[in-house]
């Protein structure tokens, strides 16, 4: 790899999604258009993420890279290999160490803090994509606030199925402006958007759009009055492993038993928990 | 110390490359780089023209290690062009100034400049040819010395002669508006992305490197009655055009003082289309459009399809889809494609769990109420 | 302005076609009816100019091509006018010409003032979503974020529109022409606007539906007392319903005032005809 520019890209090209970035951050929660490279991993499998880790990272970053919650999964495995091969930056699977997490589909269990940047990877960037396919059409109705198409989408769930079914990307209205696709993290992750210490950075390479949440914005999931936004049901349910109960769970067939098991979905926070209680243990026997 | 990850992934992906590997090799045979040039003009022009980089060596070197898979080479050859820095615009390459090899007309049997079949599968009959089986170095040599000494004998031409356009020819008679230059530096789609309704330039630019099979596809839509456009092709032209470029400090633009970096093949097609419009008087009449198409290679149908979007996306009134500007540019690139469609093959455990939730929820409430 | 008018029309113009040298100009403008032959502009509202007061329901009739819909579009901004000024007896827009609004402005206006009700309830209703939630679109793009409140509101009116409640899940692609229009109707209402445009409502439906619908529309004006304008070819309709009636044809309004006097006593020979072939 060594014949391949630093962080893959040059120069120009880091400068022009950097200058992106920095739109995106201005307008909160706006889509902002960029001529999105085609990369070495394939349009719909984090391009959009990776064009933006690789144009904000340096050489004193330290990276870490999930998919579905997992730092293990295959493709976090191979983003992560990728980075590392052109930029040598540290990599590390602790959320607190890392100034740079890009993730697919989960926000981190360990709150972030001020200075890390998450940067999510993004599929379908237009919130209103299902009300309206034309893109045209969606800018003119983002540009004069006009929302009554997703909002109207939750009020026919509510008609027919008495309560709203949103699965992951339930979209959001972001700094009382901008609806927005938080990207299909579940509903449990919508909250951890709003007023993070954090600056969170959404790409979307083959749709070739940038957006972000600066840190400390108002991020409130769309939701009646009366219908409160929900997020996924995991009361009475615990981690097989840790124990943590207030985590978003994988659910988990035994396919000898038939039994249903639950077990962290952030893998990294899972064995964090794990430690800390051996550490605890061991604590109290020398005590 | 307690706890550690377990590397599945890692592992996982360490072992399927290897795997991948191991495929390509234990045929035990090498294809060579030049042997692809020499023999696979067809492939290589395709990866070129869909990557939109016009670089036959790599796109020789993508299709080995792509083992021939059409999308591999050419998603290989434009992740590779988004390391390149672009340092120049050329100068507008004027398709009259092609070296033309082979250039015909459907609109008339006498054009100016005449016809010239060129080199083209058209007639040949798609039988099975065996006797490739045992092709050998030697008797292809021989074909070839025959086959120059025939060359030789030929007078050819004091000058160079160049072709001019048929479309000129028609010009002239008033059946093609004239347009007047328009100098206007085009919108380039790799710098920007695209906002609709978008300028011509950017449309030809996406239809140009969009995947041939996806392009033929909408193409032939709207001809076989998914479109309104049923054009006559005017010419059709194979052949090497200068590519030049300004000097970037020097401001006299003349051009004697451009420089010339290589030459490119391309197709090249016109397409003719009968449109109705009114004169001043408000009274209807026939005239002609032109539906532009062009490739790097040779390769005809796709740029005959493109002549064909071209016009319908002229058009954009219509309500068929092949009519519709985001219906077409956004749909036919093969890197977006594939990707995407590909993308369904990683893990979406949580969206589906998040989905799960929601459904249960729902029949949950529809037991209690 | 005048000073009791809920809303004011001014020198409205509609053209489709850029024009040319010989039409440009009023003074040597040739038209046949209001297509001018050189060039192929359509002309298809000149000069209009007219008000609507509180509480009362307008006629505007015409034949087709006359350009009464055209005017009703450009009033509920589906159709950009050529020049001209409405102004709106309102608050918020007071003394300005609301066609000069930007598009979120007027997108502002038809969610909280206007209702309308199309000719093809295509036009007016998302076909594929249920009656209720047609309802709550408007409502919702009023501000509405309160289900319970937008569906007791619905219920309402769609009782008060004659749509059984047992049906109000269900889309209006599985309704008849004439519930459609009441779906439309009650839509329109939602917001509970103090100007409705109704354009050819009862084109197309059976005569007897045609009567139910009309019977509506005058009892919600009576009790909800909202201003509105109805646009229609049938002078049957406009007799039933409007109190004063403005007269099109060819783009220009060639007569106006009660209805019942341009019944009795019509002065344009056009409106003469019109008047003669309906007794």
């Amino acid at each position: 790899m060594n014949q391949h520019h630093f962080a893959f890209f040059d120069e120009g090209s880091k400068k022009e999604i950097r200058r992106t970035i920095l739109k995106a951050v201005a307008i909160p929660g706006y889509q902002v258009p960029f001529s999105s490279r085609e990369m070495p991993i394939a349009r719909g499998w984090g391009t959009g993420g990776l064009q933006i880790t690789l144009s904000i990272i340096g050489r004193e970053d330290c990276l870490k890279v999930i998919d579905q919650g997992s730092d293990e999964s295959v493709n976090a495995v191979s983003i992560k290999k990728l980075v590392h091969n052109t930029t040598s930056v540290e990599i590390t699977e602790r959320t607190q160490e890392a100034t740079i997490i890009q993730s697919r589909h989960r926000i981190p269990e360990i709150p972030l803090q001020g200075g890390q940047i998450l940067v999510l990877q993004v599929p379908t960037p237009e919130p209103l994509r299902q009300v309206e396919p034309r893109e045209y059409m969606t800018k003119i109705l983002h540009s004069e606030e006009e929302y009554s198409g997703a909002w109207l989408q939750l009020f026919e769930q509510i008609m027919k199925y008495g309560r709203t079914a949103t699965g992951a990307d339930h979209p959001v209205y972001v700094n009382s402006r901008y609806v927005m696709a938080p990207s299909p993290i579940p509903r449990f992750d919508n909250v951890k958007m709003n007023e993070s210490d954090a600056l969170i950075l959404l790409g979307a390479g083959r749709e070739k759009k940038i957006y972000a949440i600066p840190p400390y914005t108002d991020v409130q999931s769309l939701a009646f009055e009366d219908y409160p936004f929900a997020v996924e049901e995991f009361s009475g349910k615990s981690c097989r492993f840790c124990g943590a109960t207030d985590v978003f769970l994988d659910e988990v067939l035994d396919s000898a038993t038939g039994d249903v098991h639950y077990q962290c979905n952030d893998t990294s926070y899972c064995l964090e928990q794990l430690n800390s209680h051996e550490k605890a243990k061991e604590e109290s026997s020398y005590a | 110390m307690g706890y550690v990850a377990v590397k599945g992934g890692t592992e996982a992906i360490d072992a399927s490359l290897r795997r991948l590997q191991y495929d390509r090799l234990k045929g035990e045979k090498i294809l060579e780089i030049e042997t692809i040039l020499a023999t696979m003009k067809s492939l290589v022009d395709q990866v070129m023209s869909e990557s939109s980089l016009y670089a036959p060596y790599l796109a020789a070197l993508a299709i080995k290690q792509a083992e021939g898979s059409m999308e591999e080479a050419v998603f290989i050859m434009r992740a590779h062009r988004s390391t390149l820095p672009r340092l120049y615009y050329s100068e507008t390459a004027e398709t009259e100034r092609m070296e033309v090899k082979r250039r015909i007309s459907a609109s008339f049997k006498d054009i100016p400049g005449g016809q010239l079949l060129g080199a083209t599968t058209d007639y040949t009959h798609r039988l099975m040819d065996f006797d490739l089986l045992n092709e050998s170095v030697e008797m292809n040599a021989e074909w070839l010395h025959e086959f120059a000494k025939e060359v030789m004998e030929l007078k050819p031409d004091a000058e160079v002669k160049y072709f001019p356009k048929v479309v000129d020819y028609l010009r002239k008679e008033g059946l093609f508006k004239n347009y007047s230059m328009d100098e206007t530096s085009p919108f380039d789609i790799t710098k920007q992305s695209i906002q609709f309704p978008v300028p011509r330039s950017a449309r030809l630019q996406t239809l140009t490197r969009g995947q041939t099979g996806a392009v033929t596809a909408l193409g032939y839509a709207s001809l076989r009655g998914y479109g309104q456009v049923h054009p006559t092709v005017g010419e059709v032209r194979v052949g090497e055009i200068p590519v030049l470029i300004s000097h970037p400090h020097e401001l006299d633009e003349s051009p004697e003082n451009h420089y010339y970096i290589g030459e490119i093949e391309v197709t090249e097609v016109e397409s003719f289309v009968p449109v109705k419009v009114k004169n001043e008087q408000n009274v209807e009449q026939l005239e002609f459009e032109i539906g532009y198409g062009i490739c790097y290679g040779q390769n005809e149908t796709k740029a005959i399809a493109m002549s064909i979007l071209d016009q319908c996306l002229e058009h954009p009134a219509s309500s068929f889809p092949t009519h519709d500007e985001e219906f077409v540019l956004m749909h036919i690139d093969s890197v977006e494609a594939t990707g995407f469609i590909s993308h369904l093959k990683l893990p979406h455990y949580v969206t589906f769990q998040s989905k799960l939730d929601s459904v249960r929820q729902v029949k949950k409430g529809e037991e209690q109420g | 302005m005048h000073n009791d008018a809920i809303l004011s029309v001014k020198n409205l113009e509609k053209q489709f076609g850029p024009g040319c040298s010989t039409c440009h100009n009023e003074s040597t403008r040739k038209l046949e009816k209001n297509y001018c032959p050189q060039c192929g502009t359509v002309y298809a509202c000149r000069n209009i100019s007219f008000n609507l007061f509180p509480g009362e329901i307008l006629g505007i009739v015409g034949e087709s091509g006359s350009g009464k819909s055209t005017l009703m579009q450009c009033l509920y901004f589906d159709e950009a006018a050529t020049s001209g000024e409405l102004i709106l007896n309102n608050q918020e827009f007071q003394e300005e010409n609301v066609l000069e609004l930007s598009s979120q402005q007027k997108r502002y206006i038809r969610n909280y003032h206007f209702g309308m009700v199309y000719q093809n309830p295509l036009k007016g209703l998302k076909m594929d979503f249920s009656a209720m939630g047609n309802i709550a679109e408007k409502l919702i793009a009023a501000g509405g974020r309160n289900v319970a409140e937008m569906e007791s509101i619905g219920k309402t009116l769609l009782e008060k529109v004659h749509i059984p409640l047992f049906r109000m899940k269900e889309e209006p692609k599985r309704f008849s022409g004439g519930m459609q229009q009441r779906v439309q109707i009650a839509k329109a209402l939602s917001n509970n606007p103090p100007i409705l445009f109704l354009d050819e409502v009862t084109t197309g439906l059976d005569l007897s539906v045609q009567a139910s619908v009309l019977d509506l529309i005058k009892t919600i004006q009576r009790e909800l007392g909202i201003s509105m304008i109805v646009v229609s070819h049938d002078l049957a309709v406009i007799r039933m319903l409007a109190d004063r009636t403005l007269v099109m044809l060819n783009g220009e309004i060639i007569e106006e005032g009660l209805t019942d006097q341009i019944l009795e006593d019509p002065q344009n020979p056009y409106t003469q005809q019109l008047v003669y072939s309906l007794l």
